[in-house]
């Protein structure tokens, strides 16, 4: 395109006339942009700045409301503001501003003009060049112009030096050692008089403190004195933050601090200072009663009040205090369990969060009965956040404050059914982890399950799905105590079925073969008790007094389940006894269903080969397989039972699958991995770098001999024999010494080993083969396990003991990895401390001693002056040093963060006028 | 800090965005869809917060436009909402009794006055008059480099070049 003509430039549309085109136009809007951006496009080439600048203005305001891309126009903007006028540069700083960032191009382009600008004598075109770094300053950036914004900091105009103080945070943010040049002045500022300075400075160092406040503990006196002396709210809610920050590193800083912010408290009057330090208090000065005190009465006002910020504020401090001091919020309870109906969703959320944190073992049932009642009233979205904190509170610590655990198992069937609800993960993991912790509850879960499966209604809910899945698992896991096994089958199968995703369908399918299994293995064991009369005397000893009109069928369902019982847990059949007998009282004939007859067992095949035939034709592999499977025994079972008569084989395959399946699954710890000691010759630490070099030639061969060699069939054959080689396997390996080490340091979070052994027959944990009952310390992942009650169970409430959770040993090895911050803010603050702490600085040529300067820092302000000055002569020397300096600068940064630890070992000490 | 500064009218028009922390332009248009689907249906008699993203988003409604502002979890709701009503004070007095309109047609002055109030997401002049002073200065600065620059004798000297 031709440069402009003057015709363009006079009569270029200025940015009123676009604003009113645009307003004019109803549909084209689009048309009109790309018309006028095509016409921008063309006047910005022009050589005339002012017509250069209008079109800029235009393309900023159109990027600004209409998020047109501008970054085509960077380098125009970059010549705009290199004009002498003021207005050209205005608009060019505020394009820049608005559309530069780390990945523009041509940004290394504006740092002259930039150095031309800070060093301007008109205070605004400083202002104009500062705002810009403020907004747009990047590493390199805020390296070359930290020497300007230094010399800046003691500007004589406040106007300019308090957006210098601005700045300082963004050029620390992006390059850590201006720390070494900045700091000391920006600390003076702290003592400035004007109130515009210190609010600047403090913003600074709030900001600066949130990130790591350990490094700014030696600033706490200048803290303190402005937290004392200040009457600007600004500045003191900013220097309540801080020491809300500081506080909990330095318990004398507390005790000082925490009786001028509760004078604050009583005097002030607005609402904002009041909160930061009700805010504070909570926070972080939990444990000074007076204080505490104070502030949950004026919490008590913010609740009562009829502004919904204060409101809402009021709900936020109380939900902040509950962990520590629970009695604030119960104090509160009405106000609270009203919010819960209030109109605000974010006042609801509050309340919630409120509410749970009461919740304890003694009042769990009735709070979780309203929160039920209330989520049935709610809109989806807070009947799941209802939902979600009841199923959270209740798993906390694996189910602390359940103790009924038939009722909460209930209750997770009733959330289930509620029509928003969309929580089926997790109600999914809770049905199952509690079946595989808690023994006691499998009746009752086994109930909840079925009346799930059997409601045909449920399978068009996608998120019940999950949930179903849980329910079909429990039912085949724990049919044993199930009494229609028959009736879970056909519910396993029924036609809606069809609705569930094929991953669930897996599940079905297989629940349906474990309960197949049972049914079978009870039917065998039935026929071979009316068979043997040993049987019948068997009957006598064990069912005295508890069923005397039961029949031999019943016979038949005891020995079956005490035989499997037996298989590992000769302890817990009796229970498993007492369970029955309870049932039995109450509706003997319901057991009765439990006889199988020939006919209803051929029955129950035909059922399974009927609604399975179709499926061995799915698409689904998994599904295809699983219903081949069972169709494939089916079959073979069918064909060995004709004319009941049961061939020897056929009860031999049913007794090996039915012993399978009634292996016990249990919850496995995290760190179970871990426990496994590594064998010997296996090398995890060697290094892989070899493998480079052999997959780097591809050839086939070689990578089979690499598989093949030593190592690896070595660690294979270990691996196997991990349970037998456990006693002679030493901790070779260092991972192993450093666990021992480990537990020798933190013994009393292990149990005593002794306790473990004589557990370790009573629950073997899960995945862990029969022969484990020997004494390992495997038995490690259980933690004790209580005598368990032999009274029968009762539905009564209180009458009840809780029952058995086996718990694994989380938070003992738990391997907490502490996040690694951010390494910018590692330099930051490593530089921070060098300067608080004046660490030497080889340029500094200053060799006074950490100590000694510390003190002159905090102690005596006279002596400040010398290095006042010092650091002055720092600053002039500084800019002819910059360069020299940075050329190293990549290389000390490694250095520093190789060695953080010795810097984090210097704990700063406070000045003791102060403590 | 604050991470950023919205303005929008009630129909969910945009009418200034600032950004003190890096957003891509793609996440820029994200935020501010989201937002103005969470602020604009909230009732009148709801408090001026909202959970947002780990973050709080701070808003008050002035006529027909929303003032948003976004900040860290733990920092002061009230004293945000002070420096809203701050702002639009000053709005207030430098347009004298504003709209939306003077938004719309001067949109680069709603944003040096932003400015001026703050500077790397935080509150850096908290005295309306001297706000007001600065800008005027301002003013005036680039009204005599736009008269130097209109003046007959530079656009003669453009056309001629």
């Amino acid at each position: 395109m031709a440069s402009p003509s003057l015709m363009d430039t006079l009569f270029q549309r200025t940015l009123d006339d676009i604003i009113k085109g645009l307003r004019h136009q109803q549909a084209g809007e689009s048309a009109f942009i790309s018309k006028v951006v095509e016409e921008i496009r063309r006047e910005i080439k022009s050589t005339d700045l002012h017509t250069k600048s209008i079109a800029l203005q235009k393309l900023t305001y159109l990027n600004s409301i209409y998020f047109i891309d501008m970054s085509w126009a960077a380098f125009h903007a970059i010549e705009c503001i290199s004009s002498p006028n003021f207005s050209h540069k205005k608009v060019g700083y505020l394009a820049i501003s608005m559309s530069f960032n780390e990945s523009t191009s041509v940004i290394l382009l504006i740092t002259n003009q930039l150095r031309k600008d800070l060093k301007s004598n008109n205070e605004f075109e400083v202002s104009l060049a500062l705002d810009c770094l403020s907004r747009i300053g990047t590493a390199d950036l805020c390296r070359d112009l930290t020497p300007e914004v230094f010399t800046l900091l003691s500007s004589s105009k406040v106007f300019v030096r308090k957006k210098a103080i601005g700045v300082v945070l963004r050029v620390f943010g992006k390059y850590p050692d201006a720390v070494r040049v900045c700091f000391k002045r920006l600390v003076e500022c702290l003592d400035g008089t004007d109130p515009q300075i210190v609010s600047a400075v403090v913003g600074v160092f709030c900001e600066l403190a949130s990130k790591d406040p350990r490094s700014y503990l030696p600033l706490a006196p200048e803290f303190y004195r402005i937290l004392v002396d200040s009457r600007n709210n600004w500045v003191l809610i900013k220097v309540l933050k801080i020491f809300a920050k500081l506080a909990p590193l330095e318990p004398r800083l507390a005790k000082r601090v925490v009786e001028p912010i509760c004078e604050h408290m009583r005097r002030t009057g607005a609402k904002s200072l009041m909160f930061e330090c009700i805010r504070t208090v909570v926070t972080s000065f939990t444990d000074y009663e007076s204080a505490v005190k104070l502030s949950v009465a004026k919490i008590r006002d913010f609740l009562v009040d009829d502004d919904p910020n204060l409101k809402y504020l009021g709900l936020h401090a109380l939900s902040i205090i509950a962990p520590n001091h629970l009695w604030a919020v119960l104090e509160n309870k009405e106000v609270v369990i009203k919010s819960l109906s209030d109109d605000d969703p974010n006042v609801k959320l509050e309340s919630l969060r409120l509410v749970v944190a009461m919740v304890s073992e003694s009042n769990v049932v009735e709070i979780c009965r309203v929160l039920v009642n209330y989520s049935l009233k709610s809109d989806p979205e807070f009947c799941n956040e209802i939902l979600g904190s009841i199923l959270s509170k209740c798993c906390q610590n694996v189910y602390e404050i359940i103790v009924d655990f038939d009722w909460y198992v209930s209750l997770l069937g009733e959330m289930s059914r509620i029509p928003h609800c969309q929580k089926g993960e997790e109600i999914e993991n809770q049905l199952i982890d509690i079946g595989m912790r808690v023994k006691d509850v499998r009746p009752e879960l086994v109930r909840v399950g079925r009346d799930l499966l059997i409601d045909p209604a449920l399978l068009g809910n996608s998120f019940l799905h999950r949930i179903l899945s849980a329910a079909a698992w429990v039912c085949g896991e724990y049919v044993e105590f199930s009494r229609k096994p028959v009736e879970l089958v056909e519910a396993l199968l029924q036609p809606r079925t069809s609705l569930l995703p094929p991953s669930i369908r897996t599940v079905y399918i297989q629940s349906a073969f474990k309960i197949l299994i049972f049914c079978l293995h009870s039917y065998l064991l039935q026929r071979e008790n009316i068979a043997d009369d040993m049987a019948s005397e068997m009957l006598g000893l064990k069912s005295q007094g508890e069923c005397s009109g039961s029949s031999a069928l019943v016979a038949g369902k005891a020995p079956a389940r005490q035989e499997q019982d037996e298989g590992f847990n000769p302890r817990d059949s009796n229970k498993s006894y007492e369970d029955l007998s309870i049932i039995n009282e109450g509706d003997v004939s319901a057991l009765l269903e439990k006889g199988f007859t020939h006919e209803s067992i051929v029955n129950l095949l035909n059922l399974i080969e009927l609604a399975l035939g179709p499926l061995s034709g799915s698409p689904d592999v998994e599904v295809q397989e699983r219903s081949k499977n069972v169709l494939g025994f089916v079959d073979l079972i069918k064909q060995e039972i004709s004319n009941g008569f049961v061939s020897e084989r056929a009860s031999k395959i049913i007794d090996m699958v039915h012993d399978a399946f009634t292996e016990e699954l249990g919850p496995v710890s995290v760190n179970a991995q871990e426990k496994v000691p590594i064998p010997d010759g296996l090398m995890l630490k060697e290094s892989l770098a070899d493998l480079d070099a052999i997959c780097g030639n591809v050839q086939l061969p070689s990578s089979i001999s690499f598989s093949m060699g030593s190592p690896f069939g070595e660690s294979v054959g270990a691996s196997v024999s991990i349970p037998q080689s456990k006693e002679e396997s030493e901790p070779s390996s260092e991972s192993t010494s450093l666990l021992a080490e480990h537990r020798k340091r933190h013994g009393l979070y292990y149990l005593p080993s002794e306790k473990n052994e004589t557990l370790a027959n009573d629950y073997p944990p899960a995945n862990d083969p029969k022969s484990s009952d020997n004494t390992n310390d495997d038995a490690q992942d259980l933690v004790k396990l209580a005598d368990k009650s032999l009274l029968p169970k009762r539905r009564s409430n209180h009458a009840k003991p809780r029952p058995v959770v086996v718990k694994l040993d989380e938070g003992d090895v738990v391997p907490f990895i502490a996040k690694k911050s951010d390494t910018r803010d590692d330099l930051l603050s490593d530089a921070v401390r060098d300067i608080l702490l004046g660490v030497e600085k080889p340029d500094l040529g200053n060799p006074s001693s950490r100590r000694s300067k510390h003190r002159s820092h905090g102690k005596e302000k006279s002596r400040k002056s010398p290095e006042k000055k010092n650091s002055d002569e720092i600053g002039d020397g500084e800019k002819e040093k910059q360069k020299s300096r940075h050329r190293h600068g990549r290389h000390k940064t490694k250095q520093r963060a190789e060695g953080p630890l010795n810097v984090a070992a210097q704990t700063p000490v406070i000045p003791d006028f102060l403590l | 800090m604050i991470h950023f500064v919205l303005l929008i009218s009630r129909q969910g028009k945009v009418r200034l965005t600032k950004w003190y922390s890096p957003y891509s332009q793609k996440e820029r248009n994200k935020v501010i869809r989201e937002l103005s689907g969470v602020i604009l249906t909230r009732g009148p008699k709801l408090c001026n917060f909202v959970e947002w993203r780990g973050y709080k988003v701070v808003y008050k409604r002035y006529a027909s436009l929303y003032f948003c502002m976004c900040i860290d979890q733990d920092d002061n709701e009230l004293e945000v909402l002070e420096i809203i009503h701050h702002y639009v004070e000053i709005l207030d007095r430098y347009f004298g009794s504003v709209c939306e309109l003077d938004l719309i047609f001067n949109f680069h002055k709603a944003y040096y006055i932003l400015d001026e109030l703050l500077i790397a997401g935080e509150l850096q002049e908290s005295s309306k008059k001297t706000v007001a002073r600065l800008i005027a200065a301002q003013d005036s600065l680039v009204e005599t480099a736009k008269e130097q620059a209109s003046s007959i004798s530079n656009i003669i000297a453009q056309a001629t070049k």
